[in-house]
Parts: C-alpha cells; sequence; structure tokens
C-alpha cells in the first residue's frame, strides 16, 4: 500500500460510481485492547460484501489521515482516520488507516465482484 | 496402550506459536503424530508493517504460507485449515462446530487435545474453540475421553485456576520452536526484533520462560 494522495484516489473512487459494487468497512481496536489495559474502551464494527450503489463517493481532509463518504440510495457510508491505499491484484480498491505501529484500524474497501 | 495421537486445536494460525509450538515438536520428535485443526487464516490480524507489507485481502494468504511453514518446521503431518473467518467464531453454531471437532476426535482417536480453557483465553475466537472442544468431549463417555491440557492466559488465570498442572521442558527443542515463532513472521516481526534487541521491556513474558510450556488439565 502507499500513503493516499488525493486527487489519484478520488479517481479510484469515481470509478465505482452507479454501480452495484461490494464493501467491506471495518474499525478495530484490536482484540487485546483490553486484555493489555483493563480501563480500555475496545470497539469494532465490521461489515464485508454488503453490496452498495453510491452516487456521490468523496475522500477528503487536509492531510493524513483522510475521511472518506460515500451517499448511498437510502444513506451513508463512511470511514476516517485512512491513510494508505491500493488497487490490488483483483482489481479491488482498498483504503485503510494504519497506526504509527502500521497496525490497522481502519479499512474501507470497494470491489465490483464479492471480496474473498 | 502405544498408541499415541495429539490433537491441537486453535482458531488462528499463531496460536500454537509461543506456547504450544515446543510440545508439538516433542511429540513429533519422538513419533507421536500431531493433527493441528486451524479454523481461520487470522484474516482480521492488524499488524500491516510499516511501510505496509499486507493489506486486509493479502493477509490472509500471507498467513496460510506461514501456518504451513511452522508446520513443517514442528514436523505436523496432518495440518487443517478449516476456513472459518477470524473473529466469527463464536457466531457460529456451536453446536455445529462441536460435532465437527466430535467427527476429528472420532476419526483420529486423540490420546490428547491441546485447545484454549473455556472462560480464561481472552479472545472471543479462543473462548468459542475451547468450548467447542469441550462440548465434543464432553460428548463422550467417560472412560473413552482423551486427556485435554488447555492454554489459559486470562488477567486472572491464576487466581481462577491456581497454578498449571502441566509444565513441559522443551529446551531440547527450542530452535525448532523458535524456527516456528519465526515463520510466523507478520505476526512475530516486532517481536523477534525485540529479542534481537535483548530489551527486556519489549519482549513478552512468554517469550522470558520459551522453555517452559504450561498448560491446565481440563476437569470435566
Amino acid at each position: 500500500m502507499q500513503p493516499i494522495t488525493l486527487d489519484t484516489v478520488q479517481k479510484e473512487i469515481d470509478n465505482y460510481l452507479n454501480q452495484d459494487v461490494y464493501l467491506h468497512l471495518e474499525t478495530t481496536n484490536g482484540a487485546y485492547a483490553s486484555h493489555f489495559n483493563q480501563s480500555f474502551f475496545s470497539v469494532g464494527a465490521y461489515i464485508r460484501n454488503a453490496k452498495v450503489n453510491f452516487e456521490r463517493g468523496i475522500i477528503t481532509g487536509d492531510k493524513a489521515p483522510y475521511r472518506a463518504g460515500l451517499k448511498i440510495e437510502l444513506g451513508w457510508v463512511y470511514a476516517e482516520g485512512l491513510t494508505h491505499w491500493e488497487v490490488n491484484e483483483d482489481g479491488q480498491l482498498l483504503l485503510a488507516g494504519h497506526d504509527a505501529e502500521g497496525k490497522l484500524a481502519v479499512a474501507l474497501q470497494l470491489s465490483p465482484h464479492p471480496f474473498e | 496402550m502405544s498408541h499415541e495421537h495429539v490433537l491441537v486445536v486453535f482458531p488462528h494460525p499463531d496460536d500454537e506459536a509461543f506456547g504450544v509450538s515446543g510440545t508439538i515438536a516433542m511429540n513429533t520428535k519422538k513419533g507421536v503424530p500431531v493433527t493441528y485443526v486451524c479454523l481461520t487464516l487470522g484474516e482480521m490480524g492488524r499488524n500491516m508493517g510499516n511501510p505496509p507489507f499486507a493489506t486486509r485481502e493479502s493477509l490472509p494468504k500471507i498467513r496460510k504460507k506461514e501456518l504451513q511453514a511452522a508446520a513443517d518446521t514442528l514436523n505436523i503431518q496432518d495440518l487443517r485449515m478449516w476456513g472459518l473467518r477470524d473473529k466469527t467464531v463464536e457466531f457460529e453454531n456451536p453446536k455445529t462446530l462441536a460435532a465437527r471437532i466430535g467427527n476429528v476426535i472420532e476419526e483420529i482417536k486423540p490420546t490428547l487435545i491441546i485447545t484454549f480453557y473455556p472462560g480464561y483465553s481472552v479472545h472471543p475466537d479462543h473462548e468459542a474453540t475451547g468450548r467447542a472442544v469441550i462440548r465434543a468431549v464432553e460428548q463422550l463417555p467417560e472412560d473413552q475421553r482423551p486427556v485435554v491440557h488447555a492454554v489459559a492466559f486470562s488477567n486472572d488465570c491464576y487466581e481462577m485456576l491456581g497454578e498449571p498442572d502441566v509444565v513441559n521442558d522443551v529446551s531440547s527443542v527450542s530452535h525448532q520452536k523458535l524456527e516456528a515463532i519465526k515463520a510466523h513472521r507478520s505476526q512475530t516481526e516486532w517481536i523477534i526484533a525485540a529479542m534481537a534487541e535483548e530489551n527486556p521491556e519489549k519482549v513478552p513474558e512468554v517469550l522470558k520462560r520459551i522453555n517452559k510450556e504450561q498448560f491446565w488439565t481440563y476437569k470435566f
């Protein structure tokens, strides 16, 4: 993955406009956050292979980490903390937020076909 | 009874590395077959590296290779990857999962099973795996149940379970154990680095006692 540059990633998001696409969205603190620090309130959410269709998709922010929002038919998809991106060998657009230690904290991914 | 067979059941590819791989190597060294059932590919691991070497989508492919390499290092002849999804094991039907494990037990007739101790193993996947194994063993008549050596590491495990009753000295296979830990490079690279630095603050407790592997015999 590479550090996000807004123009490049915006073009990639635009490729997914107005068509049925598959979404992976995730936030995580890791499964051990509350084990190592018992006062830590660990949260996470995850959706894989939701089929969505968005008419507007924007990545924005003054500097990394960035935010992305997708306006879908009946609502919104949103992620913040995005730092890295890649179009992988399966042609899927992967956006992720990695902390200073290189640990994934958030992911927003789009694919023309279901994720494996 | 001359027949011996060890069954290891864990949810993630590196769950065996720190606390069990020495025991596995000791067994394969003396010719005892080991079957390792690994429920997921650790798809939800968080360590992607800085700069990143993996993505959410490539991680399971990497970890699958690492698991195979670790199994080869430990001379595990029977490695079974069940293809469940990391962090979802507790949401699977517990009866179905226990039945599936029960089928393996019936097939290989293990004399020893190693898994997580339900209630004391922190990660929801560990808990669900341990519960399913115990449930499967409980279905067997008492005199046919294999011994279960359970791994526990919750903050309250000593308080609740007492001292572990099984402590294996694995120093004779420590080289193999270290190789197995290194095989799971995507998960253990930072730990290996900390060891190389000989920085006692960064090296996890489990590595300070790398030659001792501890278990609690499960009481049914």
